[in-house]
């Protein structure tokens, strides 16, 4: 057997050996699995739309910050609880969802056998303008005394009722 | 789930959970990968020895690819969510192993010994009876916590494993340590390789139910936790055995392999780093302790210290009537004469080693023939294998389970350290065997059971989580009637 012969196939099988290890480094690393990043719209436009289409269909449980420009001088800035078992709970709006309801995961933990798991929630629209949405409760949530049907603005200081709860907006 | 985040330039991303994939199909890729490199190593040997593609290779490859394919099929019906790299890895090193012993076989040197026998014949068996422990660890082992029940006869079943080479019937004392056992009409067999795996078992229901205690109550001591002194009690009882094994089987390595593990052990269950200096204390006093009277131990410290001597010593009769031995020698030249890329296989003169070429210093062979580069790939390998075993701890989802695949990745990590720096210069040498790669029975069999017990742990551990409990929220919500 030639010298170059063997001497290609020493360095053949290094080589093979070593890519053997990348390739189980690489199954290691596309192992780590948990969560997944997945990058939406680069660009301001694309951004505004999704965030848009995505209120109106299924917003998420949870929004970061919204931009500071975006909040209106007007513009509440805590949630209170005005009657029922939690009277007196604040919560600070910062731009996030708030979730009503008897479930654990609710931002607000109704403790309140009129109120359903998923009952409500509070979200600022892209203008900084919070909204309350009725998430098909069996009872309603009531802005004032009407009714709720479709996603509503909250004005300041308006009792929106939900079983024995009452919860407004303040400045 | 899922949860949106805005940032200042309105990049969007969405952030959601995927489930574990059972990741069969790449373990079956990677292990024909696993079964190629050794078949090229196989073909390299051959026409770098006789010029001739060797007549062994289809059998050899159909050998090992019937094993690597039974264990996959094994884990693909028994344990369908484990990790995909362990049973690759570990076919990879014993298909190099199998080669490097075969090509130690055609050697004329060592062919020309007394005691010369065909060893990858025998290897190959070896390994067949190990995967069919694999399997049969798959098969009966259905959840690994149901060893935590033999918690305490795993520990008698370890004692009486280590005890098993001095009773005088079995005892098989080889080269001055007695860690052998004669088995009439089979063979001899190396019980503490088994009682690695049991005694892993005892170490793991036993912590899991002590840990609180030993890691709690501590008094804080110059930046260290101290124990209590009851709770010094079953390191002490643990080092005590590992010293009566240094001194009345002289084996350094078994020795070291079972305080280590036991103290790697130790410090997971109780996160305390007093354990560890207790521990390397406790070894070092033991160790020297024993080596001031034990002649054995004496012999293969003076040998790390100045194998250069040793060597010229084993050249010149001198009558002092210690047994003086040139091989820490012959490795080191033969790591050295390996250089950066090595001879290539089978052009190597590992040979010159001796008797215990192609088992305590197969690394050496490897290290010659492969050269630096082909080594630091070796450990590599065994080093991705400890990693998918503490990998496999921390996706456990319960103590034992955690503590098990520690302890059995840590005695498999102290072991390949244990050998590659004893064959390296680094410590004193002992007589272990490089796990899979290295000519010997008992050590295949039981690191295939190892690796079976490590498999069965990871795939409860990444096997997907049972479907949640009913919400209690969603009981029935009053109606309001007007």
């Amino acid at each position: 057997m030639s010298e170059l012969t063997l001497t290609v196939m020493r360095l053949g099988f290094l080589a093979v050996l070593w890519l053997f290890v990348i390739v189980a480094v690489q199954v290691i690393r596309s192992d780590l699995f948990g969560t997944r990043v997945t990058q939406r719209g680069s660009r301001r436009e694309a951004g505004r739309q999704q965030q848009a289409a995505r209120q109106a269909a299924a917003p998420p449980q949870q929004r970061g910050q919204q931009g500071g420009g975006r909040q209106r001088r007007n513009a509440p800035s805590k949630l209170v609880v005005s009657e029922g078992t939690l009277t007196g709970t604040t919560v600070a709006l910062q731009g996030q969802t708030i979730t009503l309801g008897r479930a654990h995961d609710s931002t607000i933990v109704l403790d309140d056998d009129y109120a359903s798991s998923r009952h409500a929630r509070i979200y600022p629209d892209r203008d900084g303008q919070w909204i309350v949405e009725d998430l098909g409760s069996t009872n309603g949530t009531y802005l004032d005394r009407t009714r709720l049907t479709t996603p509503t603005p909250i004005p300041l200081g308006a009792p929106i009722r939900i079983g024995k709860t009452v919860i407004e907006l303040r400045k | 789930m899922s949860s949106t985040t805005n940032s200042p330039t309105h990049h969007t991303s969405t952030i959601g959970a995927i489930g574990a994939p059972s990741r069969r199909n790449t373990e079956l890729a990677l292990l024909l990968f696993a079964v190629v490199i050794p078949v090229f190593a196989y073909a390299n040997v051959g026409l770098a020895i006789n010029d001739q593609v060797p007549a062994g290779l289809l059998g050899y490859g159909i050998g090992l690819g019937l094993l690597a394919g039974i264990g996959h099929l094994a884990v693909r019906k028994f344990a369908p969510y484990a990790d995909p790299l362990m049973l690759p890895l570990a076919t990879l090193l014993n298909g190099l192993g199998l080669v490097v012993i075969w090509r130690l076989d055609q050697s004329e040197k060592l062919q020309a010994s007394k005691t010369f026998v065909e060893a990858a014949p025998r290897q190959l068996l070896y390994s067949a009876m190990g995967v069919a422990l694999l399997v049969a660890v798959l098969i009966f082992l259905k959840d690994h916590r149901v060893l935590q029940r033999y918690t305490y006869i795993s520990m008698a079943a370890a004692l009486f494993l280590l005890v098993m080479p001095l009773i005088p019937g079995l005892s098989a004392p080889t080269y001055g340590a007695k860690i052998w056992i004669k088995i009439p009409g089979l063979g001899t067999l190396q019980p503490g390789e088994f009682a690695k795996i049991a005694l892993a078992v005892f170490f793991a229901g036993y912590l899991m139910v002590k840990r609180d205690a030993l890691a709690l109550a501590s008094r804080r001591f110059m930046g260290l936790y101290l124990p209590r002194g009851r709770d010094l009690g079953p390191i002490l009882v643990v080092w005590v055995m590992s010293i009566l094994i240094l001194v009345f089987e002289t084996d350094l390595g078994t020795s070291l392999l079972f305080f280590g593990m036991f103290v790697i052990m130790l410090y997971v269950a109780t996160e305390r780093t007093s354990w560890i200096v207790f521990g390397l204390l406790m070894s070092a006093v033991g160790a020297v302790g024993v080596a001031s009277f034990e002649s054995h131990i004496q012999t293969r410290v003076s040998a790390w210290l100045d194998p250069m001597r040793e060597y010229t010593l084993s050249r010149t009769p001198n009558g002092d009537g210690l047994v003086h031995s040139e091989q820490a020698m012959q490795a080191l030249w033969a790591f050295g004469s390996g250089g950066t890329l090595g001879t290539g296989l089978g052009q190597g003169n590992s040979d010159l080693i001796g008797f215990a070429a192609n088992s305590d210093f197969i690394l050496a062979t490897f290290g010659e023939e492969l050269g630096l580069a082909g080594v630091m790939a070796i450990l590599l390998l065994y080093g991705l294998i400890v990693e998918r075993g503490v990998r496999t701890a921390l996706a456990a989802r319960d103590p034992f389970g955690k503590l098990l695949a520690v302890g059995l990745s840590g005695a498999f990590a102290l072991q390949v350290f244990v050998v590659a720096g004893g064959v390296m210069g680094l410590i004193p040498l002992t007589g272990m065997t490089l796990p899979f790669v290295a000519y010997g029975g008992s050590s295949v069999i039981a690191n295939w059971a190892l690796i079976g017990i490590l498999l069965r742990i990871s795939d409860t551990a990444r096997r997907p989580a049972p479907a949640p409990a009913p919400n209690p929220d969603a009981e029935m919500t009053q109606v309001v009637r007007p």
